[in-house]
């Protein structure tokens, strides 16, 4: 019954976490503001992720968390070699 | 209301922590006035709160699910690569010059490493 309760409460402040990141997303004011909330929000998905898992109770979504950050990670390097070089693949 | 067993408070104060952790990151984000700060918030917050979301569903799954060290993988992977992004945002706003103050001049008129094109080492 508390670990029900801190599980939503949990999921509810990673919820208003990615909002506030899309806040700074949408407002900027520079492109490295903008990259840096993706990130966070990629971050917040994998967390939002397992949470989800642990409200059902199996482990079938543990691949999607581990995918969500690998992807998360390569994007931001690849934004930010964008912003530094206007080309990802020298 | 029956009593909560040992290894629910312990996930739902790691539960806890973790939100807490994430929220502070988030509100940093959009709080804080400078890139760099900026840059600071989410990066140490946002990794401490994943951090404890994993290590409560590590807990979790060997009361529930037969027990798995799965998570461990995630949170390697995330601790690993935290420390590179955050580098290369930084080095973004270095060169787009988002960071305040100019970078200090350097002596015997030598270029900072990070500002050397790569044409110019060959």
């Amino acid at each position: 019954m508390l670990m029900t309760y801190a599980l939503y409460i949990t999921i509810g402040a990673v919820a208003l976490t990615m909002v506030l990141c899309m806040y700074r997303l949408l407002r900027g004011p520079y492109m490295g503001d903008r990259v840096l909330s993706l990130d966070t929000i990629s971050i917040n998905a994998v967390s939002l992720i397992v949470l989800y898992g642990m409200v059902n109770k199996t482990q079938v979504f543990f691949e999607a968390a581990l995918l969500i950050a690998m992807v998360g990670f390569i994007s931001t390097v690849a934004f930010a070699r964008f912003l530094l070089r206007r080309d990802v693949i020298e | 209301m029956n009593e909560a067993s040992a290894i629910e408070i312990v996930v739902a104060v790691l539960l806890i922590a973790g939100a807490f952790f994430t929220l502070v990151g988030g509100y940093g984000l959009i709080k804080l006035n400078n890139p760099m700060s900026r840059l600071h918030a989410p990066t140490k917050a946002g990794t401490l709160g994943v951090g404890s979301i994993l290590i409560a569903s590590m807990i979790y799954a060997i009361d529930h699910t037969g027990g798995s060290l799965h998570e461990l993988l995630i949170s390697i992977f995330m601790f690993a690569t935290a420390p590179v992004t955050a580098y290369f945002v930084a080095k973004v706003h270095v060169h787009r010059d988002r960071i305040g103050t100019p970078l200090p001049e350097l002596d015997g008129g030598k270029k900072w490493a990070t500002k050397v094109k790569a044409d110019d080492q060959a």
